[in-house]
């Protein structure tokens, strides 16, 4: 085993409450940061949910030959917005309402003619789903000359693209600041280590070790306890999700963490690890030698 | 070996700790520095392996110019140092083998080698026995000997020791300063900081003499001033 690898392990025999202390804060900082995630990112399933009902409805003039809204409807197709058009037949709405609407059941079925018009329903592509696109269609739509109304319900569409703006400044936000202070706290811990410490580093410098040298286990240190508080803060937020899950019937589609996720929160530990202890033992390091630095300037 | 050019050391808060200092101390030379507590002593030797730096004047230590040595090339001067305090510094919780073989592993010594050359430096000392015990098992005279051996690992050129004997009896004092006389005869320079005046008058050794930050008073003027 190197030497490296071997500092940096001893520091976790020499001061085994330090090192668990370093890893439980960094775990649970990244709990936080982790909670706040998965709060976004089953926010933004339910968004997707809603989303996928962001549709634009056109309705049709009655007496308009169907070939020409079959060829309408491959010409909307191809609009860069539009991710189906269905042509729904006067036929179609009345068993529709007929079928769904089960409270007007009886008004339905005694009908002699048919009042409902014939419409073609439009479902927008992901990334287009939002008040300003399905206006946009909407207007494009209203063109075609046997188009007789356009709905897309602006009101909870603008409502929905308010939902997701405050959702993602939220999280941004918050998880941010929680990511902000797992380093400072990383720092601190990293720090109390470093003074601990303090004496066998002055030890190493009068002997001559370089300064990477005495950097070099340290930063591993910050590294692995990174990685361990990951993967606690892991553990800890599918613990809190399986709790959360077993508690709440109303929310039944809860999703957790994908591989992808997991990894990036693993990743984003040892990053915190390695930036702590890069920043506190860069200032230890100049702080003992800042004297000749000062007198050399 | 070691030279110094007027140098003057004026610490943040103004007070000056060395006033116009130069002398110059040649291959496997024995040199005492005394004087009182607070005379410079400490502050001459730190400077000799650049824990300090001069406000003014030039320090050459081995070839290095000290005084203008850049962080990063610090290490490769102290390797050539070996360096001995009161206090002993050792790390309490490594044996005495680990403690000098960590002055090896810090500067990148092949590990193979690491061993012999440690077993080697500790029976130099007189504690091939001891290299399992841990500083706290050992007596300060043994731990004592444990740091000299710690700097004698490397083969410095020169050995600088900063009050060795101030934490030991009579009896330890007198076996780590034969110690320090051994490996001065095989021609390691030693530079030893201390202010217990028998121990300096017992031999013949250069004497520098210090206080308020000034040398008041060097052996090596009085019998031979060409040697300067």
């Amino acid at each position: 085993m190197s030497l490296l690898v071997r500092e940096a392990l001893l520091s976790f025999r020499r001061a085994p409450l330090l090192s668990a202390l370093s890893v439980t804060t960094i775990a649970f900082s990244l709990f936080t940061v982790g909670l706040f995630g998965l709060v976004a990112l089953n926010l933004r399933e339910a968004l997707r949910d809603l989303e996928e009902r962001v549709e634009v409805v056109a309705f049709v003039l009655r007496g308009t030959p169907p070939e020409t809204i079959t060829l309408a409807s491959q010409d909307i197709s191809t609009f860069p917005e539009v991710f189906t058009v269905t042509y729904v037949t006067e036929e179609d709405a009345l068993a529709r309402a007929r079928r769904e609407l089960v409270e007007f059941r009886d008004a339905y079925q005694d009908l002699q003619v048919n009042p409902l018009p014939a419409s073609l329903e439009i479902r927008l592509r992901e990334g287009f789903r939002d008040a300003q696109n399905a206006a946009a269609v909407a207007e494009r739509v209203q063109g075609f000359p046997f188009v007789e109304d356009v709905r897309f319900g602006r009101d909870w569409v603008e409502q929905l693209d308010d939902l997701r703006d405050l959702a993602g400044i939220l999280g941004l936000v918050i998880g941010g600041v929680f990511a902000a202070v797992a380093v400072v706290i990383i720092g601190v811990t990293i720090r109390l280590t470093l003074l601990q410490r303090a004496r066998e580093i002055n030890i190493m410098r009068l002997v001559g070790a370089t300064n990477w040298f005495i950097r070099g286990p340290f930063l591993l240190e910050g590294a692995v306890k990174g990685l361990l508080g990951g993967v606690l803060a892991i553990a800890l937020c599918y613990a809190g999700y399986t709790v959360f899950r077993s508690n709440t019937s109303v929310l039944g589609g809860l999703v957790f963490f994908g591989p992808q996720h997991i990894l990036v929160i693993v990743i984003f530990g040892v990053l915190l690890g390695l930036f702590g202890s890069l920043v506190s033992v860069g200032r230890h390091l100049r702080l003992v030698s800042g004297r000749l630095e000062r007198r050399a300037a | 070996m070691i030279r110094l050019s007027h140098v003057v050391k004026t610490f943040p808060n103004g007070s000056l700790a060395l006033k116009d200092v130069s002398f110059h101390v040649p291959k496997g030379e024995f040199v005492f520095l005394t004087g009182h507590s607070g005379a410079g002593k400490s502050t001459l030797l730190r400077m000799l392996y650049a824990e300090e730096r001069p406000s003014q004047g030039e320090v050459r230590v081995g070839g290095h110019l000290v005084h203008s040595l850049k962080s990063d090339e610090i290490p490769r001067l102290r390797r050539r140092l070996g360096i001995v305090f009161q206090d002993f510094r050792l790390l309490e919780d490594r044996t005495a083998f680990e403690n000098i073989a960590f002055a090896l592993e810090v500067t990148g010594a092949r590990r193979d080698t690491i061993p012999a050359r440690v077993t080697r430096v500790l029976t130099q000392v007189g504690l091939a026995a001891k290299a399992r015990a841990h500083p706290r098992e050992l007596s300060g005279g043994e731990q004592q000997r444990v740091a000299i051996a710690r700097a004698l690992v490397n083969d410095p050129a020169i050995l600088l020791a900063d009050e060795p004997t101030g934490n030991l009896d009579d009896r330890a004092t007198r076996g780590v300063f034969q110690l320090l006389r051994d490996i001065n005869t095989s021609g390691t320079v030693v530079v030893m900081a201390t202010h217990d005046l028998d121990l300096v008058r017992q031999t013949a050794y250069r004497t520098i003499e210090m206080r308020e930050g000034a040398v008041v008073f060097d052996s090596a003027d009085d019998h031979d001033g060409e040697d300067r």
